[in-house]
């Protein structure tokens, strides 16, 4: 949550990319706490080790002395008043609908892998393929040697 | 003791906050960093209610399957919009998002 409002407030982008890894490692404590093991794992392996090094790369590549004046652009009035609009009718809607809770329990590595790979497992290909697109896609984008151009 | 609740407040915090990020700041990379802080507070939200939600066991694991999902697409659209950063800034030798108006017309 703190680690959030850093990644908003801070005005050094580097410190906003480390304050969005602690914040998606406490979004990982998270699913610790709600009996989330595989995907708090999970969370751990592709957050903390993928996506925060792509960010990271992605800043080395742009340029660092831009950083300094990259800071909220003019509608930051209008945007922190729909983000707050957004929070309080959500949190409304929250305090004001009762949801039928059962006894806090978790799901089974076992009964994931057995849902994940005979009920969803065409989604699961799909997903896979999709993932490969993008990432050949990404190469395709950056590439700018070879080829036909 | 945790309740549902305070994931979903959780939850729609984050959700603010990632908007918020995305509506004002001027790094694309910012940008980027808040649509993935968003992307977080939906599998907040997904976790709290497999956890603590009154369903079978069937569904408790599609909603950590969808959660799978999530961070699969995010993984992709993460990838694919540093390659275009990445080309825009080539292109254009700038990411503030205030100076990338070659759609307007």
């Amino acid at each position: 949550m703190g680690g959030a409002l850093g990644v908003v407030m801070s005005r050094n982008i580097v410190y906003a990319a480390f304050a969005l890894l602690a914040s998606l490692m406490g979004v990982a404590g998270l699913f610790l706490l709600a009996f989330a093991e595989f995907l708090a794992l999970v969370q751990i392996l592709i957050y903390g080790g993928a996506v925060i090094i792509v960010i990271l790369f992605s800043l080395m590549l742009t340029r660092i002395e831009d950083f300094e004046n990259l800071t909220d652009n003019k509608q930051w009035p209008i945007a922190f008043l729909v983000a707050l609009g957004l929070f309080v009718i959500i949190a409304v809607s929250i305090v004001g609908t009762s949801v039928t809770t059962a006894v806090r329990e978790g799901v089974s590595f076992k009964t994931l892998g057995t849902e994940l790979f005979t009920q969803w497992a065409i989604p699961f290909e799909v997903a896979s393929l999709v993932l490969l697109v993008a990432l050949i896609g990404a190469v395709v984008l950056v590439r700018t040697t070879g080829g036909r151009e | 003791m945790i309740e549902l609740a305070h994931f979903q407040i959780l939850g729609a915090a984050l959700f603010a906050i990632g908007a918020y990020g995305v509506l004002a700041r001027r790094s694309a990379v910012l940008i980027l960093m808040s649509i993935e802080l968003m992307l977080n507070a939906v599998n907040v939200n997904l976790i709290g209610f497999a956890a603590f939600g009154d369903f079978t066991e069937a569904q408790k694991a599609l909603g950590q399957v969808l959660v799978i999902f999530v961070i699969t697409i995010a993984a992709a659209e993460l990838a694919l919009a540093v390659a275009i950063i990445l080309r825009l800034y080539r292109n254009k030798s700038t990411v503030n998002v205030d100076e990338i108006d070659m759609m307007k017309w």
